[in-house]
């Protein structure tokens, strides 16, 4: 690799395989912090830990990466916070990355405030864009309040972010790139304190709201659980997935997994329909792109009522079983003409 | 004995955090007097607790970092049935990142003194960072598991729990003392009670600040805080809104309509 014209570090993304499977979103910040690097005149490195994963470095290679750091051996199939956090802890203290970013998945959001903690630096949850500002500190920015905040991390380093799937592009892989895969050593360290004893990963149910072309959305404006399953029962009429807003996830009307939005998923469906939900940042920068977007809600100066195409002001308990009504007419003539 | 030491943050209601806006001005946040409460998932945290101590003995400390005023939900944590409160409020501690806030409470859970098990939500409702439970578990060398959704066994010094991963869940053993992260799924949160009300009334809330702690004023608070907010920006819209009108019937007609219109039907 050619050595740094300057004195700034790598970009740093710390890649996550499942069952050997390379997630996209460590793929997508492997372009973003191609990006991100070639502004900044350093090179891109990848750190791997799993077990027989050598093929997945050479992907990352391919999606932009100039050095995968691969720890490979039984003991990092899985996820470990201890094990994983001290490889990468040392690995950073070594090679003194800039900038370091992590998918917000279930490892990443338990990794990345553990190494950032114990780098004493500082990190940023769930980013929606990353960008370079005029000091070239990375500008990272999260949404908040009905408006959009930039959170800089000035004096330390790395510049640490979780980030995630969807929010950037999947890069297409160029297999003629060239780059260095470094084995590292990998610590023999037996954690005897925290032991994970089984791993049970489970086919998500009905239409995947990540590649919905119709996306539902509930929001506290249900009421209860007997307006939640309204909306859901509306969702299935139009065969569209079913997501949520935090308030509704909270009140327990549905799981986690459904959640929308910044510390939730990514959707970008062709229609959007936002059913008693107030249109909060956190929630609608969940929803990339839509062609047509619609709320429902009974307060007319919603501010959800700012950021979609159509509006209907009513009580989207009373509203919606009179709305799935006239879909089920439609697909009766439908089938009868 | 079990000590069991729950942190809970004031966040601003949930319910009427939509009325939180950015002044597109002046660039600071109007908050309109929305009223702050328990964090929602930090309410699931203390009644981990509270369950335990049904069953063995056990005492539960609430710590809390934030303004005088957080001292109200503190004392709540108190008629909940929470045997000690202690609120972390000073000056310096103002304008803490998850960074600064995480070294405080983790401070502040040194002189308490022993303490097996450290509780926290999995993250707060109006930041929706996930990082203080985990940071805390770094502060003090403790192993932590962040998202528990079940609580499987409390043996000594042995707990298993099984914790949330994408589309699943890992089940985990681990040694006391440790920080643990809840879902909302771990349990159903009990509601006030009058008599609980009636006792804390004579509960003390400790108000603990940074001389207390014997900290530094540069490891906590704004200067403590790798992070700052570099901008503060309110949000353009792309999109101008048609309010479909009628009665509730036409209202659905004309929508339906409109859905047609996108050819996905």
């Amino acid at each position: 690799m050619a050595k740094l014209k300057n004195n700034i570090g790598p970009v740093w993304v710390i890649a996550e395989q499942i069952d050997c499977r390379l997630l996209s979103v460590s793929i997508q910040l492997v372009g973003q912090a191609r990006k991100l690097a070639d502004e900044l005149n350093t090179s891109v490195e990848a750190i791997l830990l799993g077990n027989d994963v050598e093929r997945q470095a050479k992907e990352l290679i391919a999606a932009g990466a100039d050095r995968v750091y691969l720890g490979n051996a039984p003991d990092l199939a899985f996820y470990h916070p201890e094990i994983y956090s001290e490889i990468i802890v040392s690995l950073a203290e070594a090679h003194r990355p800039e900038i370091m970013l992590i998918g917000s998945t279930a490892m990443g959001r338990e990794l990345a405030p553990l190494v950032a903690a114990r780098l004493e630096t500082g990190l940023t949850a769930h980013c929606i864009d990353l960008v370079l500002d005029e000091n070239r500190n990375l500008e990272q920015r999260i949404p908040a309040y009905g408006g959009l905040l930039s959170i800089i991390c000035p004096e330390r380093r790395p510049q640490m972010a979780t980030v995630a799937k969807g929010v950037f592009i999947t890069p297409e892989p160029d297999e003629s790139r060239s780059g260095e895969v470094v084995e590292i050593d990998v610590p023999d360290m037996v954690s005897d304190r925290i032991k994970t004893l089984e791993v049970v990963i489970a086919e998500p149910e009905g239409v995947p709201l990540e590649s919905a072309d119709i996306v539902v959305a509930g929001g506290a404006g249900a009421g209860d659980l007997d307006g939640w399953n309204k909306i859901v029962l509306l969702a299935d009429t139009l065969n569209a997935a079913m997501g949520s807003t935090r308030p509704a996830v909270d009140e327990g009307w549905t799981e986690l997994t459904t959640m929308i939005g910044q510390s939730g998923k990514m959707v970008s469906p062709q229609l959007y329909i936002g059913v008693g939900l107030s249109g909060e940042q956190q929630h609608l920068v969940g929803v990339v792109d839509a062609r047509v977007m619609i709320a429902i809600n009974n307060d007319d100066r919603s501010p959800v009522f700012d950021q979609v195409d159509y509006g209907i002001v009513d009580d989207c308990r009373e509203f919606v079983p009179v709305l799935i009504k006239k879909i089920e007419e439609y697909f009766e003539k439908k089938v009868t003409c | 004995m079990l000590n069991i030491i729950v942190c809970v943050k004031a966040v601003p209601d949930p319910k009427e955090a939509c009325n939180i806006k950015i002044d597109p001005a002046t660039k600071t946040l109007l908050r309109c007097d929305v009223p702050m409460v328990v964090n929602p998932l930090d309410k699931n945290a203390i009644e981990v607790a509270l369950q335990l101590k049904e069953k063995t003995e056990v005492r539960i400390t609430v710590l809390s970092m934030g303004p005088p005023e957080a001292g109200n939900i503190v004392k709540e944590c108190l008629a909940l049935g929470a045997d000690r409160g202690i609120l972390l409020s000073d000056p310096a501690f103002g304008g803490a990142d998850t960074f600064a806030t995480a070294f405080t409470l983790a401070k502040g859970i040194e002189k308490t003194g022993a303490c097996d098990v450290i509780l926290c939500g999995m993250a707060s409702s109006d930041g929706s960072t996930e990082w203080v439970g985990p940071q805390i578990a770094a502060f003090l060398k403790l192993p932590v598991v962040t998202m528990v959704k079940e609580i499987v066994e409390t043996g000594a010094p042995w707990w298993k729990v099984k914790a949330s991963i994408d589309n699943g869940y890992r089940l985990m053993q681990v040694k006391l003392p440790a920080v643990f992260t809840v879902t909302r799924e771990v349990n159903s949160p009990r509601a006030l009670s009058f008599s609980g009300i009636i006792k804390a009334r004579k509960k003390e809330i400790e108000q603990w600040g940074i001389e207390d702690l014997g900290v530094p004023s540069e490891s906590v608070g704004l200067k403590g805080s790798p992070t700052i907010v570099s901008q503060l920006n309110t949000t353009e819209s792309k999109r101008e809104v048609e309010f479909i009108k009628g009665s509730r019937e036409e209202k659905a007609e004309i929508l339906v309509h409109k859905l047609i219109g996108t050819g996905l039907l």
